[in-house]
């Protein structure tokens, strides 16, 4: 007897997109089954044990903002934490957090076990359901490989890197997934069916190596922070000060880089057997010999899995090269003479999306309902994963709620810019988020997430309203606070030039605001407290918003300035209706990758390759002239 | 619904007649208010399209400011496809501006440059396909050639620009490459590097923009060094091409310690010649500087004019000046050919092809600065290697447009906040928010940034009326 079950939301896989998904989904009332191929893979963490990262730490920063669980999740997990580019400016400061994988996906599901309105369900979902009236087709629920069907209204795909996968190590080849979990076979001829364009993506890992076969006396000892940041707005600093454990930093040589030359022609890459394209911004060893030439030596950070294992994980090493080659190449470095590897290296080859099949919400052009989120959409990393697995759950919900669709811009997250350049630009390999695609970045600080987010979290339901209020009052202490600054004025007196000699600090003419003083380069919001008689006592966030308003207000201006031009084209909405062929001065590539993404907006527009400031030009005054006569 | 406009229509000058075009849904009402017809026979609200009345302006007291013959188009069969009226008046600014103002003190608004024009192009009066003028603009900007005419873009500015606008990018993609990836690129000791790039380039900016302030012309010449050892008579080359005793000429060796500049115009090509110090081992320090500044030039120029005594034999500083010519256009000249010749050609030549690595024939020419033998033969030589494009003499760029200028000067504006945020010592990740300002803002001169209110600007570039 086929069972047949009724719920609101499907959510296919169960890694950082899906959980994210699943939980948004659920928190807002809709009843939610998250599927995955082994309930002990939940929040898997198959390659880095490390959350966080330069701009990934910002997403995970968002993510929490918004209401997602990754922040809270890693504050749970982590054994190590540090803020990186601190000698940096604002804007780059960023997160990372080494977790304990074990620790992190334990946690990670006994949120979702305990979570209202949420099944999880030990299932491959095999096939998408769905009808078609005029053309336009709407999903109505999945089947699962027993032959299970569940009927919803939404369904949001996190396949990760399981869908067709196969696993390579040099000749060696094995059809799963990562870590040799099951893959999922079936689903791909479903989507294929239903006029989804797949293509093939690869990425990899390094190998693991048992702590006791590696000497680390030859490595350089790598500390977390003293003083431990939280990424959830939510977690108490005070509650995650705790012991750390090290990672270990040594380097690749010329004897590792012969050995890998000598041997490419064994790699699956380099010998062709790989037709997937791997990221450029995560490169095997193998690519950075090969395109580093020049380059003597490359880091390579040991860092630990976990609290209860002896497995390092090999940072910077991931290849597809055979076992033997691996274990010749792993013991040229210092350090790693006598190492064991616990697990090998591979390449991991799957099936996923161009993401420009998908509106700027994550659903479907062609298909009402269905979503997508993750390494499916053709992004890399985890956090990534986690900030689409969020957004297209939550838009899932929205469109069940029958409400606005959430939709970040590029001025106002990293999020927005990560989505945007999935859905707009022709990505070729696995997308990583980086500092430098995001324009407007000395806005989008970790910081400031949740200056930024927290309203949209608020609005579509997933923060309380005692949060909002929360940032309400922030938003007015720092206002405040930035306002006495500006109006407190101190004289060229000598209190004020003994102070200023302590600091050494160049004295005062005529009276200057301690606004004026906060912008020196040697000074700082607690270093003027000694001439600030009436500072009050605020949270140490709100100190640290206003020092960096003061100090960057020229660079912020100037960068909101750019956001205000950005924003004008965003808001030359392209009507859905447009039809290009009616605007004879496009040129014909142009009109063909218009009509291929169907931009939103002239911004949107604007951004897609093939497409020439000209043809915007043309587009801007064909709509214009449209509107004219309208 | 938009508003009612006007504007002169007709161009500034003191001609017979003038034109006050008037635009939009008020305009007939409005221009009834303030005319009024010979023997007061009608009333401009109650005449039929594309008639004329013969009347008056009146101003505020009731009293003529000139007498005139006012057309009524209604709209859509009017040029912007409004209700139009146009006032047809006697000619000369002053009557002109007196007759705007009093239509503008009605309340109509003064049109923007090419606000007729879009606004019949927005009305659906003028069809995309028909504005040629407007698409060729548009288009021109996917094709060089067009670009440059419609534009009025000089290639060379394109160019140049487009040089410019590379630069700045190549340093912010450095930067960002540097944030991502702090294993593989250092930046340590990049400020001082940048600076010194940002300083370079703000200066062809400042040129770009003095040259529409003054309406001067940047004349680049080919850049030309004469190099030699003392006493082979360089200055007296220079005195004889520029026709006068500029450089002090003595027949003591050395005498030419600073730097000599002139331009010249050799049969229309341009040459911006430096006289160096002549080239050789010493001890006099003031003479050192000169030598060193004439290393310097000779690197930089586009041509080197090397003069070789011919009466004394090659030495060791011979050796040092050939070693300057690698890679450089040379015309040697075998000065004082009058004096009996010591340098073996051959072997000079041989010497040359080796560091210019070279097949070219290196030109030689005997000359003699004391009665001007050769120099006719050394100026057609210059000629010729002008005509085959073995130097180039770069053309003048002139900034004719305030859209440009503007542009100019928002980048070096961008690029001086650069530079203090280096001199502040901000982060790098500082930088790159000017420089991209600076990109886009170049960007806009050529067409390849998009700017926000196009069709204004697209507009704006006609002139008014038509």
């Amino acid at each position: 007897m086929e069972i047949r079950e009724k719920v609101d939301v499907c959510v296919v896989g169960a890694g950082h997109a899906g959980c994210e998904a699943a939980l948004a989904c659920a928190r807002l009332g809709l009843e939610t089954v998250i599927f995955t191929v082994s309930v002990d893979s939940i929040a898997l963490m198959p390659c880095n044990p490390n959350v966080g990262g330069s701009s990934k730490g910002h997403l995970v920063r968002e993510i929490d903002a918004l209401g997602g669980e990754m922040g809270k999740n890693i504050d749970k997990t982590f054994i190590q934490s540090k803020m990186l580019n601190v000698s940096k400016g604002p804007a780059v400061h960023s997160l990372r957090a080494q977790a304990d994988k074990q620790d992190y996906s334990r946690s990670m599901r006994h949120v979702l076990e305990n979570q209202n309105h949420l099944t999880i369900k030990q299932a491959e979902v095999c096939e998408i359901l769905f009808e078609e009236n005029n053309d336009e087709k709407k999903i109505t629920g999945v089947k699962t490989f027993t032959g299970t069907i569940y009927e919803c209204k939404a369904i949001v795909l996190c396949t990760g890197t399981y869908l067709n996968a196969r696993c390579l190590c040099g000749e060696s080849i094995t059809y799963t997934g990562p870590n040799g979990l099951q893959a999922a076979t079936h689903l791909s001829d479903s989507l294929k069916a239903m006029g989804i364009l797949l293509r093939r993506f690869k990425t990899g890992t390094p190998a693991r190596m048992d702590k006791r076969s590696i000497d680390f006396s030859k490595m350089e000892e790598q500390f977390g922070d003293e003083k431990i940041v939280p990424f959830s707005f939510s977690t108490d600093p005070a509650s995650i000060q705790k012991p750390q454990v090290s990672c270990w930093l040594t380097y690749t040589n010329e004897k590792t880089h012969e050995i890998i030359k000598n041997n490419l022609d064994r790699s699956p890459i380099y010998a062709g057997i790989i037709e997937g394209t791997g990221p450029r911004y995560c490169p095997s060893i193998e690519d950075k010999v090969v395109k580093f030439a020049d380059k003597e030596r490359h880091q390579v950070f040991i860092e630990p899995e976990g609290l209860y294992t002896n497995e390092m994980y090999v940072g910077g090493m991931s290849s597809s090269l055979p076992e033997d080659v691996q274990l010749k190449m792993y013991r040229t470095v210092p350090g790693l003479e006598n190492c064991k590897i616990v697990r090998n290296a591979y390449a991991i080859e799957y099936d996923c999306i161009n993401a420009k099949q998908l509106k700027a919400s994550l659903e479907f052009k062609a298909v009402k309902g269905l979503f997508a989120g993750g390494q499916f959409n053709g992004s890399s990393g985890y956090e990534e994963a986690a900030a689409q697995g969020l957004i297209a759950g939550i838009n899932a919900a929205m469109e069940i709620l029958g409400k606005d669709p959430l939709i970040l811009d590029r001025s106002e997250s990293y999020i927005g810019v990560l989505i945007d350049d999935l859905v707009t630009k022709d990505n070729r390999e696995p997308y990583r988020m980086m500092t430098s695609r995001a324009e407007y970045r000395l806005l989008l600080r970790q910081d400031n997430a949740d200056l930024r987010l927290k309203k949209y979290g608020y609005q579509v339901g997933l923060l309380s309203k005692t949060h909002y209020e929360a940032l309400l009052l922030k938003e007015k202490q720092i206002n405040d606070e930035i306002l006495r600054l500006k109006s407190t004025i101190v004289g060229a007196n000598k209190r004020i030039r003994d102070f200023l000699d302590t600091k050494n600090s160049s004295h005062l003419n005529t009276g200057a605001s301690l606004a004026e003083l906060l912008c020196r380069p040697e000074l700082g919001y607690d270093s003027i407290a000694p001439i600030d008689d009436e500072r009050q006592p605020l949270p140490e966030d709100v100190c640290e918003q206003v020092e960096i308003e003061i100090k960057y207000e020229g660079y912020i201006e100037r960068q909101k300035r750019q956001v205000e031009s950005y924003k004008k084209m965003e808001k030359k909405l392209i009507p859905s209706d447009i039809d290009y062929d009616d605007i004879q001065s496009l040129r014909i590539e142009a009109r063909q990758k218009l009509k291929e993404f169907m931009p939103a907006s002239v911004g949107q527009a604007s951004r897609i390759s093939g497409v020439s400031p000209a043809d915007i030009s043309v587009l801007l005054i064909y709509l214009e002239h449209k509107r004219g006569r309208e | 619904m938009k508003d009612t406009i006007a504007a002169i229509a007709t161009a500034a000058s003191d001609s017979g007649i003038g034109i006050i075009r008037v635009s939009g849904k008020e305009s007939i009402n409005k221009i009834n208010d303030i005319f009024i017809s010979k023997g007061k026979k009608h009333v401009l609200t109650d005449v039929k399209s594309h008639t004329i009345k013969y009347g008056f302006i009146l101003d505020e007291k009731g009293e003529t400011i000139d007498e005139v013959l006012v057309s009524v188009f209604h709209g859509p069969k009017s040029f912007t496809a409004e209700d139009t009226v146009e006032i047809n008046c006697h000619g000369g600014l002053f009557v002109l501006r007196k007759i705007l103002e009093r239509v503008l003190s009605t309340g109509v608004r003064l049109a923007a440059p090419g606000e007729f024009t879009k606004r019949a192009f927005l009305n659906g009066r003028i069809d995309l396909s028909e504005a040629e003028a407007v698409m060729d603009l548009i288009n021109s900007k996917n094709d060089y050639s067009l670009k440059a005419s419609l534009n009025q873009l000089s290639g060379k500015l394109y160019d140049h620009v487009t040089k410019l606008r590379e630069a700045v990018l190549h340093e912010v993609a450095f930067i960002e490459s540097a944030l991502d990836d702090p294993e593989h690129f250092d930046l340590s000791g990049y400020p001082e590097k940048l600076k010194e790039k940002i300083t370079l380039i703000r200066g062809e900016l400042e040129k770009m923009i003095s040259s529409f302030d003054n309406g001067k012309i940047i004349r680049e010449g080919i850049s030309t060094v004469i190099v030699g050892k003392p006493n082979a008579g360089k200055s007296s080359l220079l005195n004889i091409l520029v026709g006068s005793e500029r450089a002090i000429v003595t027949d003591i060796a050395g005498t030419t310690r600073d730097i000599i500049e002139e331009t010249i115009n050799l049969n229309g090509i341009c040459l911006n010649v430096v006289d160096t110090a002549g080239i050789r081992e010493t001890d006099d320090k003031v003479e050192r500087i000169g030598v060193d500044k004439a290393y310097e030039y000779a690197v930089k120029s586009d041509l080197i004019i090397y003069i070789v005594d011919s009466s004394v034999p090659l030495d060791e500083s011979d050796e040092k000046i050939i070693e300057i010519l690698k890679g450089k256009k040379t015309i040697v000249l075998l000065n004082k050919s009058d004096l009996d010749t010591k340098v073996d050609v051959d072997e000079l030549k041989s010497k040359i092809r080796y560091v210019t690595d070279s097949d070219e024939n290196v030109s030689v020419i005997k000359t003699s600065t004391l009665d001007n033998t050769g120099i006719d033969e050394f100026e057609k030589c210059i000629n010729d290697m002008f005509f085959a494009g073995h130097i180039s003499m770069n053309d003048e760029i002139v900034i004719t447009r305030e859209r440009h200028k503007e542009a100019l000067v928002n980048s070096y504006n961008d690029l001086s906040l650069v530079l203090e945020s280096i001199k502040k010592e901000l982060p790098e990740d500082f930088y790159s928010i000017d420089l991209m300002n600076a990109y886009s803002n170049l960007g806009t001169i050529i067409g390849e940034e998009v700017e926000d209110d196009l069709v204004e600007k697209i507009f704006s570039e006609f002139c008014m009326g038509k």
